[in-house]
């Protein structure tokens, strides 16, 4: 489902700025969106006008071809899954009855949301036989905010809303989460928008970045874009001095080989990007790799001189 | 002492179910004003403020300054008694429906709102049971207040437990007076005691959850 934003401005009472100034942002479907921006820049209440927690003071927000600032706010957060940072989970009720939590407000008969709720734990990679029962608190970090996935999921909704979604996890349990959620997102084609501080996580999840400032879109571009043509200083300076090697932690070395190989028979895994093998090249002293697929054939090479052609033009522009 | 109550069993059945009777409905009447009345501040904290700063006020008068308050005002018996023990018991429990339902977490109240929960599923699933714990030791606290507090009606003529003490003293008749002393302090544990189980009975699933 596409969400649009037109025009939409929020003025929070006693403050003069607009904490959100004449939006406009399209996300296509199945696409993920990131907001970030300094504190204070409006994304998280950008993304909270979307579901209606915070109401918009001007402006359309359409939902697929519904227009929300006209639907009841209450049956409308049904149909938009909802992840907040500190997760958020009921502490008296067990992890089946949050899982439930959509479904049973929508009314679902009790075999249904069984069912539902096993494949959900089965989804976010938690064992229902031993989790279902337990309590909040009975979890870890990671566990829980898998948990608070797998009850925004539990309706199937179409689009999903994500504040922070690993603020609370720590930075090990974080990449792989990240990751698993990724792949989870994709796969069911859910339309996201996720508010984050961190630029390699939007870098990362992101399908398109938009960056924000005092409640304006300063850029809205994909994440190479974003490294490589930052729209003016501020966003140079946002997504950071080294952005050009973060531009090269997007691509797959097996997605960036020349014909060839190296002329000392050093090789390197296809699947590392091309950041690590800049790395490797560095560390071992190399001037070239040969890369290798996942069954060991060889699939090309990667030069420094290659990866210097790639990095260049991240200059502002 | 013992040997009193079976030598005047009607005298002290009376005063018992007397005493009872003045805490019961008082302790409803508590329940009755504190429960909807400290919601209704949550919602309203401008409003709460004032409210609490005047409850903390009521608190700080003693149970049988407030019973004598009532001599003018009401005159003797049992409703200015009732009145009386009413207003003592309602500032525990008010305060403790108040601060159980705003201490809990904003951000539970708001995934709840974000799944899609009406305010009044918010309320009723995730604000009043989370508060449970801490509205029930307000009751607990208001029930016993009163019990004992109950003890001071016979000052205006509302009977209770009291009586056979006042009298006791009066006629310095003093296996009344224990006698009386004696099922005050009983009734008072038996109510402490009672409570605490229907609470833990009743909160288990929040302490389940509980860190």
């Amino acid at each position: 489902m596409t969400i649009r934003l037109e025009a939409v401005t929020k003025v929070f009472s006693g403050v003069a700025r607009p904490a959100v100034d004449a939006l406009d942002l399209t996300i296509e479907k199945g696409q993920v969106c990131v907001l970030i921006g300094p504190s204070g820049c409006g994304k998280t209440t950008t993304m909270r006008m979307v579901n209606r927690l915070i109401e918009p003071t001007s402006g359309r927000i359409f939902v697929g071809e519904r227009d929300v600032t006209k639907a009841d706010p209450v049956e409308l957060r049904r149909h938009i899954g909802y992840v907040i940072q500190q997760i958020g989970l009921f502490p008296h009720m067990t992890i089946a009855q949050n899982v439930a939590t959509v479904p049973k407000l929508l009314g679902w008969d009790v075999a249904r949301i069984k069912a539902r709720s096993e494949e959900m734990l089965d989804l976010v990679g938690l064992d229902p036989k031993l989790y279902l029962s337990r309590y909040p608190r009975h979890l870890s970090g990671g566990q829980r905010q898998r948990i608070g996935v797998a009850r925004a999921l539990a309706a199937d909704p179409p689009v999903m809303l994500m504040d922070e979604p690993f603020g609370a996890v720590d930075p090990i349990v974080r990449g792989r989460l990240q990751e698993e959620f990724l792949s989870i997102l994709k796969r069911l084609s859910k339309t996201v928008i996720l508010v984050t501080h961190d630029i390699d996580e939007a870098i990362h999840m992101g399908d398109v970045v938009a960056i924000m400032r005092d409640g304006k879109l300063v850029q809205y571009d994909t994440p190479d874009r974003i490294l490589a043509a930052p729209a003016n200083e501020f966003v140079a300076d946002f997504v950071g001095a080294d952005r050009a090697l973060r531009r090269l932690s997007l691509v797959r070395a097996a997605d960036a080989v020349e014909p060839g190989g190296a002329s000392d028979g050093f090789s390197l895994p296809g699947s590392l990007s091309m950041r690590s093998v800049l790395s490797a090249l560095l560390a071992e002293g190399r001037e070239a790799a040969t890369i290798l697929s996942e069954d060991g054939q060889p699939l090309g090479r990667i030069t420094l001189a290659a990866i210097r052609v790639r990095g260049a033009g991240t200059a502002v522009s | 002492m013992a040997g009193w109550i079976a030598a005047n069993p009607q005298i002290f059945v009376v005063a018992l179910q007397n005493h009872l009777w003045l805490s019961g409905i008082a302790l409803v009447a508590v329940l009755l004003i504190a429960l909807p009345l400290g919601l209704v501040l949550t919602r309203q904290r401008g409003l709460a403020n004032a409210a609490i700063a005047i409850v903390n006020i009521l608190r700080t008068v003693p149970s049988l300054a407030l019973l004598v308050i009532m001599l003018p005002l009401l005159g003797t018996g049992f409703l200015p008694s009732v009145v009386a023990l009413t207003l003592y018991g309602l500032p525990a429990l008010l305060l403790n429906t108040y601060t159980g339902l705003t201490q809990v977490d904003a951000d539970i109240v708001e995934a709840a709102r974000g799944q899609g929960f009406s305010d009044r599923q918010v309320m009723m699933k995730i604000e009043i049971p989370l508060a449970l714990p801490v509205i029930f030791a307000g009751i607990r606290t208001a029930a016993v207040q009163i019990v004992s507090a109950a003890t001071l009606a016979a000052f205006i003529g509302g009977g209770g437990l009291g009586e056979l003490i006042t009298a006791g003293m009066a006629n310095f008749n003093f296996p009344q007076l224990v006698a009386g002393a004696v099922a005050v302090a009983a009734l008072a544990l038996v109510v402490e005691v009672g409570f605490a189980a229907v609470e833990r009975l009743l909160t288990r699933q929040v302490r389940m959850g509980a860190a």
